[in-house]
């Protein structure tokens, strides 16, 4: 008993001096990603508040986590970056708190309001836009024969290309696409996903790849599968492909066309209390201001939200490079995009995720 | 015994089949790695075949088939791959040699009963590269994340110049990442404050409830044994949901009532949930333990005037020690290991190593955690080792065997 009443004392003389410096909880993706927001956000507002930040990497299950914390009445988070979709959902079921953009963000450095500088990437009340990023494919260049794959279609070429290729566990993006490949309009797409015989139609194009397919479920696999060599090709997030490509020195390559924009960006957890929430609005106002969501761009290639952070994007903090070129709204690259539809998903999800996972099962 | 078996040269119709046996199974590694393995198995049987067949029947000479074995192999692994090749066509060359005299000459039979049928002789053998086989697969896993640790590069991959020795290939920068950076060292710290936290309240309890329930006086102890061994048996999920909401509610109770620190109770929690997965492996071993423990020594004990505390300390304690031991070294372990609990109870703020490992692996593939796990391994095994040490020191001084 005298060695657990001392082994207490000594948990309490290790935890005590945490607790005097006031502490928030930032939930994100972890990875490259991660460490871009330490590097422009959580670093410089330590430093200028005082304020201790401990990165939980939790993003990928923040819905259901917040749904059980909610029901446990103990929110043990402060601040968590989830994508337009989750952000809407936790929105719709009262998990996340609204947020008003004039008020309760900083406006533009000349004066545009808050509001009008993210303009309709305000998808959500209660989601603050951060990055636009591209899920989009890469290759490797040195297994893909002497053409390199230019457009999209090639993904479901088998005899041009070869090879394994990795493609997201979900049907999301990959129904799209397969459409797309399969001779409908790029303007039908939607309304033909809407009907059953559209969903076979997408389904019966992935058949046609199936067996050549390796499924990934986290943003880390396909980088990892090109650089083994394990697939030609593959989709993740730009981003990803960027570190794999100029930081890693990979022989991979992007492959733009059709790639699908979406957004990422910050909520607030409802049932806070009134301190806790308070730094948390404090630190979204910080972190989402026009330098700091350029500042973000100069450690991965993801594009900045707010219109006038735009202008600012400038070099990779360590490579030297930059980053414009490797922005998926660069001109360039963005010559054919595709826009997350987030009403179309939000309302037939659950339904072509369940057709899609029995198609997977077979 | 051994010895004096006698040994004789075998016919080539048992030789030749199963050196071309042997001879197809490395043809067919090499021909599945080039996407042929029918024809790799083929050529691999027919070559071998026709090597040994050249060395028992024209050449007649063991020295000399040992030496071009070696440097036949050796070259012919040098232009399939480079200095590695060649390192493995050594070991093949003389594995190839050794194999085909071994059976020629019959040495195989020279350490065995004379009497053994061929049946037997086949099964002796048999057995030990299963057993073999059975020891590669435990160790093959933890053995080759060892070498992928000291990757240059950040992924999971054996590099062209890993496998050519180069020095550029190899870097300490993961092993670097692990101790300058932030969230590691704070998942470290955090699973070192747990581990032994949890460690000593598992024993505590696990020990005083194992004596308590090898008492014969005690009502219903199967049904208390079950309930306690219970967090052992119901799958891990669904411990850790109930857990969650249970402790929510300890948590908010502390917080709100008592006024405690959040973090403080955060560490509380998590302590008593892995301090709960820990109680039964106590019990289980302490228990066992127990049943060769004779109880007349307690009743001497007090009959020369010992309190039962005195008893228990002076008595019982040292003769249960490793019992109690081993079981501590199970809940430590359990605890340190446990990643499911603690994703579910703890918050950011107790973030474990496995917790840490757990979402790097999923969203940056990153080898610092092969680097994390090859130190876990070498400090599990100086443990581990040290326990044994102590074990028999403790014996030696006692007068028993060192076992």
């Amino acid at each position: 008993m005298k060695t657990k009443l001392t082994a207490l004392a000594v948990t309490t003389a290790l935890v005590a001096p945490a607790a005097i410096a006031e502490e928030m909880t930032i939930v994100s993706w972890g990875g490259a990603y991660s460490k871009s927001q330490l590097k422009a956000y959580h670093e410089p507002y330590s430093e200028k508040t005082g304020v201790t930040i401990l990165n939980d990497d939790s993003s990928a299950e923040a819905v259901a986590k917040l749904r059980a914390m909610d029901e446990a009445g103990n929110v043990t988070w402060d601040v968590v970056d989830v994508v337009a979709a989750d952000a809407m959902r936790l929105c719709d079921e009262g998990l996340a708190m609204e947020i008003d953009a004039d008020t309760q963000l900083a406006a533009a450095p000349d004066g545009t309001s808050a509001s009008e500088d993210f303009g309709d990437l305000l998808v959500s009340e209660c989601f603050i836009p951060q990055i636009v990023y591209s899920t989009t494919f890469g290759y490797r260049t040195d297994l893909v024969g002497d053409t390199a794959p230019t457009e999209i279609c090639s993904v479901f070429d088998l005899d041009a290309y070869p090879g394994k290729r990795s493609l997201e566990k979900r049907p999301i993006n990959n129904m799209e696409w397969a459409l797309l490949c399969d001779g409908v309009a790029k303007d039908d797409v939607y309304d033909v996903l809407a009907t059953p015989e559209g969903q076979d139609q997408a389904l019966a194009k992935l058949d046609t790849i199936k067996d050549s397919v390796i499924w990934w479920s986290a943003g880390a696999d396909t980088p990892q599968l090109l650089a083994d060599g394990e697939v030609i090709m593959g989709s993740t997030y730009n981003g990803r492909l960027f570190s794999v490509i100029e930081e890693q020195k990979q022989p991979v390559a992007m492959l733009w066309d059709a790639q699908v924009f979406d957004l990422d960006g910050w909520i607030i957890p409802a049932g806070l209390s009134d301190e806790r929430k308070a730094r948390a609005l404090d630190y979204i106002m910080f972190a989402t201001d026009t330098q700091r969501l350029a500042d973000q761009a100069k450690y991965i290639s993801y594009g900045p939200a707010r219109k006038s952070s735009a202008p600012l994007v400038g070099q990779h903090a360590e490579l030297g490079i930059d980053m414009a070129p490797h922005m998926p709204t660069d001109p360039e690259n963005a010559k054919n995009t595709f826009l997350y539809n987030y009403e179309f998903w939000a309302d037939y999800r659950d339904d072509i995720d369940a057709k899609f996972q029995a198609w997977l099962a077979k | 015994m051994a010895a004096l078996t006698p040994i004789s040269r075998k016919p080539l119709s048992l030789v030749l089949p199963c050196i071309a046996a042997a001879g197809g199974l490395l043809g067919l590694f090499v021909g599945t790695a080039k996407d042929q393995s029918t024809l790799g198995v083929l050529i691999g049987a027919a070559l071998v075949a026709a090597l040994g067949f050249f060395y028992i029947a024209v050449l007649k000479n063991e020295q000399m088939a040992k030496w071009i074995s070696i440097v036949l192999f050796a070259g012919f692994g040098f232009f399939a791959g480079g200095i590695p090749g060649v390192v493995l066509g050594l070991i093949f060359g003389w594995l190839f040699y050794w194999f085909t005299y071994w059976l020629y000459e019959g040495r195989y039979r020279a350490r065995l009963l004379p009497y053994l049928t061929p049946g037997q002789v086949l099964w002796h053998y048999g057995f030990r590269v299963i057993c073999g086989a059975i020891f590669v697969f435990l160790i093959t896993p933890i053995l080759v994340v060892m070498p992928l640790s000291f990757n240059a590069e950040d992924f999971f991959t054996f590099t062209p110049e890993m496998l050519q020795f180069k020095a550029e290939g190899y870097s300490l920068k993961h092993y670097q990442d692990f101790f300058s950076n932030n969230e590691w060292q704070r998942s470290f710290k955090n699973s070192l404050i747990i581990a032994p936290i949890a460690t000593v309240i598992s024993v505590s309890l696990g020990t005083l409830a194992a004596i308590g329930l090898s008492q014969s006086h005690v009502p219903g102890k199967r049904a208390i044994m079950a309930i306690m061994i219970s967090p052992m048996i119901v799958p891990l999920i669904i411990s850790a949901t109930g857990m969650f909401f249970f402790y929510s509610q300890i948590g908010n109770w502390l917080e709100g009532t008592l006024g405690l620190d959040k973090n403080f109770v955060g560490y509380i929690k998590v302590v008593l949930a892995h301090a709960v997965l820990g109680i039964p492996f106590v019990i289980i071993t302490v228990t066992a333990t127990l049943v060769g423990f004779d109880h007349s020594l307690t009743r001497a004990a007090a009959n020369m005037g010992a309190n039962p505390v005195t008893t228990f300390f002076r008595v019982q304690m040292p003769l249960i020690l490793p019992g109690v031991i081993s079981g501590g070294l199970f809940a430590f372990i359990t605890s340190f290991d446990e990643v499911v609990v603690v994703l579910f109870v703890g918050s950011a703020s107790q973030k474990t190593l496995p917790w840490q490992m757990f979402t790097g692996l999923r969203e940056q593939i990153s080898p610092t955690i092969l680097a994390v796990a090859t130190i876990l391994v070498g400090i599990s095994i100086l443990l581990l080792a040290t326990v044994e040490m102590l074990r028999r020191r403790s014996e030696r001084l006692r007068g028993l065997s060192p076992g």
